[in-house]
């Protein structure tokens, strides 16, 4: 029997459940390994032959170099992982975030700045300012 | 005999500990957040607490997806910070009670908690930033720390329910301790956020405003909120706040709110912060 995921209604939203877990697993442990600088200074010399290392999928390799976050997400990826990435981009989680809402920088931080987004429209798929 | 005399409960968001270590935190954006924490440094100064019971989440940082333990308890001499990426934050290492940990956990596992002992761990900014927030800039914290890493990051975290009848078994553990220390119980996380996604930027300022309210007149009612509403009302990374509710649990039923603190934003989140003592 499938397991019960009454989170799966919420908009723009996944949950790093145990399916995503299975599915993250070597893109996940790819990232902790960005955890050591020689292993940082190695991965940006070569992308891709880095990647190669691991056994991820082509499609999870594809998303990384592209730095496309909600793909590696929709691939297994847990923002918490996927953190060392941007950090060793040196990039913050706010640009990481600002990334993933199809807005520009300015526009999210300032939305940020005016209150955050509202939670109105935003709980259910659906509903009018979904995700 | 030991004593749980205060809790205190704070967010934890890199981008804190970052305004900190680069001297920005006297900035436009950055002066409201820590103005609010300058009652909290005066306070802890006067209190003294010999040991903090540090409950936070660890980033995918010393828990990769090898070894993922719901509840864990740092039984070490000395806990080092962890370079998350970017470099270790330049700030001391955290000095433990091993004596104090150990005892906790053998009495707490007899609660039927079943405690994943911890004696080599890194530890990143869940745990750093809040003793930041807390002491400032010391060359060493002054007092001593016993990290506990509670899984927020794969769902399923604990239950609220879990978390707070832990909290009770912690408190008996604590004050079964023979020697005489001043304990805090500090629960950090929160509060509403979504770092992931089209809904990143999520904050709920309604939801924030009871939790806070609760955590101190009705934590057995914020025991009940089940993970989805945590998830749909504070975002995905709001769960969090179940650690709170780990806190309250060590309090006493009654307890005195002698500070509080909201801001938005910092970086993507909602920052909250309060101090209660036992009545």
């Amino acid at each position: 029997m499938a397991l019960e995921k009454p989170y799966a209604d919420v908009p723009g939203t996944t949950i790093f459940d145990a399916d995503e877990a299975r599915m993250g697993y070597h893109l996940n442990q790819f990232c902790m390994s960005l955890m050591k600088a020689e292993n940082r200074d190695a991965f940006h010399a070569d992308e891709r032959g880095y990647l190669d290392k691991y056994p991820m999928s082509e499609e999870q390799k594809q998303a990384v170099l592209a730095r496309d976050y909600n793909k590696m997400i929709s691939l297994g990826g847990n923002i918490y992982f996927l953190a060392k990435i941007f950090a060793s981009d040196g990039l913050s989680f706010q640009w990481a975030a600002a990334s993933m809402t199809g807005m520009s920088q300015e526009e999210y931080a300032q939305m940020m700045l005016h209150g955050g987004r509202s939670p109105e429209g935003n709980r259910y798929k659906g509903e009018q300012k979904n995700g | 005999m030991a004593r749980v005399t205060a809790g205190v409960t704070m967010s934890h968001i890199p981008a804190i500990g970052r305004a900190i270590d680069t001297d920005n935190t006297q900035s436009d954006y950055w002066k409201p957040l820590f103005d609010g924490f300058e009652f909290s440094k005066s306070w802890i100064a006067d209190k003294k607490p010999d040991v903090i019971f540090l409950v936070y989440n660890d980033h995918a940082t010393a828990f990769s997806l090898e070894l993922i333990p719901t509840f864990g308890i740092g039984c070490a001499e000395k806990f080092q910070i962890a370079d998350e990426g970017w470099g270790p934050r330049p700030v001391p290492d955290a000095i433990g009670h091993p004596d104090l940990a150990w005892h906790i956990a053998q009495s707490v596992i007899q609660q039927d908690f079943d405690l994943t002992i911890i004696n080599k761990m890194h530890v990143d900014h869940g745990f750093s930033v809040p003793l930041s927030l807390m002491f400032g800039q010391p060359e060493a914290w002054p007092v001593k720390v016993i990290p506990f890493p509670v899984n927020v990051v794969l769902y399923p975290p604990p239950s609220g329910r879990r978390c707070y009848n832990l909290g009770k078994a912690l408190r008996k553990a604590i004050e079964a301790f023979d020697e005489d220390l001043n304990v805090q119980i500090w629960g950090t996380g929160g509060m509403s956020h979504q770092l992931q996604g089209p809904r990143a930027g999520l904050i709920n300022k309604e939801f924030d405003t009871d939790f806070l309210n609760r955590i101190s007149s009705d934590p057995d009612g914020l025991a009940n909120i089940p993970h989805v509403d945590y998830v749909r009302e504070a975002g995905s990374e709001g769960i969090e706040m179940v650690m709170w509710l780990i806190m309250r649990g060590a309090l006493d039923e009654k307890v005195k709110e002698v500070h509080r603190h909201y801001h938005v934003p910092a970086s993507n989140t909602a920052v909250g912060h309060i101090i209660l003592e036992n009545a």
